[in-house]
């Protein structure tokens, strides 16, 4: 037995630094004392006490309805990111719209969030629209910062794509959006669902754009639990907390199982059909092997 | 093929973004820079216009006042440099956790990193706000932590943790630690080996290799990682609002309470352009290192 290396020694402790809290937080939501520290045997009565908390689920309900529609629309404008950095070449400011999609990863979440308001309110004041703040402007404030994510995400599958298939395509005189849809889209469905998955938890998840570009009545669930939050550690939150882990952990395992499958599914085909070839006696695959991620 | 047609539709899928990240990303920086140049006012947008007509003559007033006001008070330039030593200290940190982790995964089976990298990816999308939130029940003084340590006898009495800057070190090592390793793994896994080998052929041992050949590779991910680090730590909000205390000066959350608590929206839209000023540099380099992965060069 090989001793083990310094980097996995690391890798081993960064992974239970991760993990631990999240477990511990688990865990103590099952906590039957009120007292957050002192164990008092296991009890699921914050669970069952959150459906009665009738402000809380509406606030659940928000999110999940504001998440779902960040998820369809950062999904569509990153995969038009995604295809213009990837498959148009040249046009004129090309630089300029790479940085604009990729600021958004790194911007200070205040920044972002202080000038959209700003922006909102001019646009209220200017033309009218958004005449109330609420779940709409935190839809477009979540969508564009997921759209980043997305294209970062299906960029990178577009890239591996073998562009011959395409072409192809194009020279037996598909039109290029019916290449697209019909040949690209299929290709990177994974990777698409993976960015889906991405923003819906993304969405879910954001406290601070949502809190400066929110209105009246349109608490979303961050926002629920960061003015609780605020006051100290509660069992109640505990519960709603573990929750959220639960819900995001096996989306997150979803878009990672997607993707996994369909490369396996797709190194499989390769493989029968070099097989094939090599049977059929050809010397030489008709197809490259694509190189392998 | 029809070339109009190619290019309207080339012209669309360029456009929708496009105006779309303009509309929502770009613009609102300029109305942030206008409204930074106006005064604080009682009234529905709080601020006063800086652009008026008077006597058929277009009249642009530009108040300096928050700016100055923003150097006489001696709060926020502790702030700005609070918040950079706490991005800095902290990138240093995922830098040293994160590499050695990174490289880890990158060496290891290539069925055992799929694993690996979906354990590092998982808390990314996890909620940060609960992953902050789970630290408070560890850290307070009545916490998990302090619990433990009294109870094997290390300290006598709780050590104070939650609401120092200790504590606000740990939930941003602890939040953006994933971020530093996901591009390092991306870099590192890529490196031809072979070099490895020919530099222990040629007698260099492991260390040396590892310092001359591995890291100078390695490069675009150390920049990529930092970058998303330090930048988003800079602004930091929900980290120094519930780990730190009242010492734990970030501009984060000075602006966060002029905009919410004292309503001065001019002061926090300047507060955001200094911040951005600040920030520029790094988020061209960034957005250099980016723009060169999603195009695919090396």
């Amino acid at each position: 037995m090989r001793r083990p290396s310094f980097s996995t020694l690391i890798l081993v402790l960064g992974l239970v630094f991760i993990y631990l809290p999240m477990v511990l937080l688990v865990i103590y939501s099952f906590n039957a004392s009120r007292l957050v520290t002192v164990w008092g045997g296991w009890s699921v009565k914050w669970y069952v006490g959150l459906l009665d908390n009738s402000q809380l689920m509406g606030a659940v309900a928000r999110s999940l309805e504001i998440a779902f529609y960040t998820a369809i629309a950062a999904t569509a404008l990153g995969t038009m990111a995604a295809f213009v950095l990837t498959r148009i070449p040249r046009f004129r400011g090309r630089t300029f719209f790479g940085g604009l999609v990729t600021a958004p990863l790194v911007m200070p979440e205040v920044i972002t969030g202080l000038s959209l308001l700003l922006l909102f309110v001019a646009m209220a004041q200017l033309i009218g629209w958004p005449a109330q703040r609420g779940l709409t402007t935190i839809w477009i404030a979540h969508t564009t910062f997921c759209a980043s994510y997305v294209a970062v995400v299906v960029s990178a599958r577009l890239r591996e794509l073998d562009l011959s298939i395409e072409e192809a395509a194009m020279d037996l005189g598909a039109r290029p959006w019916k290449v697209f849809v019909l040949i690209t889209i299929p290709m990177i469905a994974p990777s698409l669902m993976a960015g889906a998955m991405m923003s819906f938890a993304l969405s879910l998840d954001d406290l601070v754009l949502a809190s400066f570009v929110s209105g009246p009545g349109a608490t979303t669930l961050p926002m629920e639990i960061f003015s609780a939050v605020r006051l100290g550690v509660k069992p109640e939150i505990n519960a709603v907390a573990s929750l959220i882990l639960l819900a995001v952990s096996l989306f997150t395992f979803l878009a990672w199982y997607f993707t996994r499958r369909a490369d396996k599914r797709r190194s499989r085909a390769m493989q029968q059909a070099l097989e094939e070839a090599g049977e059929a006696g050809l010397d030489k695959p008709l197809v490259a092997p694509p190189a392998h991620s | 093929m029809n070339r109009s047609r190619l290019n309207s539709g080339r012209r669309l899928v360029i456009g929708v973004p496009f105006v779309w990240l303009f509309l929502f990303f770009m613009l609102p920086f300029f109305i942030v820079l206008k409204i930074s140049f106006a005064e604080a006012d009682v009234a529905i947008p709080p601020y006063t216009e800086i652009v008026s007509y008077a006597e058929q003559q277009l009249q642009v007033v530009l108040n300096l006042g928050n700016y100055l006001f923003l150097t006489e008070d001696e709060l926020y330039l502790a702030a700005y440099l609070g918040s950079l030593k706490i991005a800095l200290i902290s990138t240093l940190l995922c830098l040293l956790i994160g590499y050695p982790m990174a490289y880890a995964i990158a060496r290891a089976r290539k069925d055992l990193q799929t694993v690996l990298l979906l354990l590092i990816m998982m808390p990314t999308w996890t909620a940060i706000l609960i992953r902050v939130y789970a630290w408070m029940g560890i850290l307070s003084s009545n916490g998990i932590l302090n619990e433990f340590l009294l109870g094997i006898g290390l300290i006598d009495q709780p050590l104070r943790i939650l609401n120092t800057d200790v504590a606000v070190y740990i939930g941003i090592v602890y939040s953006y630690l994933p971020f530093m390793v996901l591009p390092l793994y991306a870099n590192l896994v890529k490196h031809d080996l072979s070099l490895l080998e020919a530099a222990a052929d040629l007698g260099a041992r492991n260390l040396a290799s590892f310092w001359k050949i591995t890291v100078p590779l390695s490069k675009n991910g150390i920049i990529a990682g930092c970058m998303l680090v330090f930048i988003p730590a800079v602004g930091e909000f929900v980290i120094p609002e519930l780990l730190g205390g009242p010492e734990t000066l970030m501009i984060g959350k000075v602006l966060w309470q002029e905009f919410f608590n004292n309503r001065d929206w001019p002061v926090a839209s300047a507060l955001a352009v200094v911040m951005l000023a600040i920030l520029i540099v790094p988020i061209i380099l960034f957005n250099r290192n980016q723009a060169k992965a999603l195009e695919g060069k090396p």
